[in-house]
């Protein structure tokens, strides 16, 4: 295996920033969820952090290069599409919202127990115990 | 004051849901309010939220609210025939403050639930950051 350290950890500290980054949006939804005419906005994690790892589309970086269709591009903020629209134009659903960041930060404890477990995976193996 | 991370987001919210249980309050203690005439009479009061993004990168979707302006209400006072009342004018007639004591409580329970959410999301954030800084340990 000729991986740097810094290598193992790449998934995780992308994982790690992508879902603090999350949220932060999911808390300004909650934040917003009283405010008239608040749009709801989320990003797609699989599609940032796929974009982090230089994997997945296709990147242009030229006028006349062509986009491979996809839905959602990375590093851009989406808005969501409320399932019950409100009356005050605001589309925050707080029950989604919550179970949203829950989710979230579930899912960021869990990539810090990934993290955890490769650590004292490596830390054992330089001890050679 | 600019929005440094989630805790000023959460901060700032908690911060309007206050100015808007504040307001409730105050409606509330006002509500069997009566005046002698239509201009002095107590009109209830409601903040006005808005947005407010985190500036330079207003792409992110970081943002949180404020309550920019409380204002008054423009409702008629409720006009009650009551000849006999010491604060009665010359017709007889006093003036009641509006105030719909229904609307104002499911307000206040509102508010106190969003408040609440927010100091849900301080305290799972804070959580997080507490495993993250004892990372590998």
């Amino acid at each position: 295996m000729t991986d740097s350290i810094k290598q193992q950890f790449e998934v995780y500290s992308n994982a790690l920033r992508i879902r603090n980054n999350r949220n932060e949006i999911l808390a300004s939804n909650i934040a917003n969820a009283a405010t008239p005419n608040f749009k709801a906005r989320d990003l797609d994690f699989e599609v940032e952090l796929a974009n982090a790892l230089s994997v997945g589309p296709l990147k242009t970086s030229k006028d006349g290069h062509i986009a491979l269709a996809s839905k959602n591009l990375p590093g851009k903020v989406q808005y969501r599409k409320p399932l019950h629209p409100s009356m005050d134009g605001n589309t925050v659903e707080l029950s989604i919202e919550q179970t949203e960041f829950a989710e979230n930060t579930m899912r960021y404890q869990t990539t810090l127990n990934f993290i955890n477990s490769k650590l004292s995976g490596l830390i054992s193996a330089i001890r050679g115990e | 004051m600019d929005i440094k991370n989630v805790y000023k987001i959460a901060q700032r919210a908690m911060g309007a849901q206050l100015v808007r249980l504040n307001a409730i309050a105050s409606n509330l203690a006002n509500a069997d309010n009566i005046a002698q005439n239509p201009q002095d009479a107590y009109k209830p009061v409601k903040p006005v939220f808005e947005t407010k993004y985190f500036d330079l990168i207003r792409k992110r979707g970081i943002s949180t609210v404020d309550a920019v302006t409380v204002q008054k209400m423009d409702i008629e006072p409720i006009k009650v025939f009551k000849p006999g009342h010491p604060m009665a004018d010359n017709e007889g007639f006093i003036y009641k403050a509006p105030v719909d004591v229904e609307e104002e409580y499911v307000d206040m329970l509102e508010a106190s639930r969003q408040y609440q959410n927010n100091v849900e999301v301080i305290t799972t954030i804070k959580a997080l950051m507490l495993k993250t800084a004892n990372m590998g340990k």
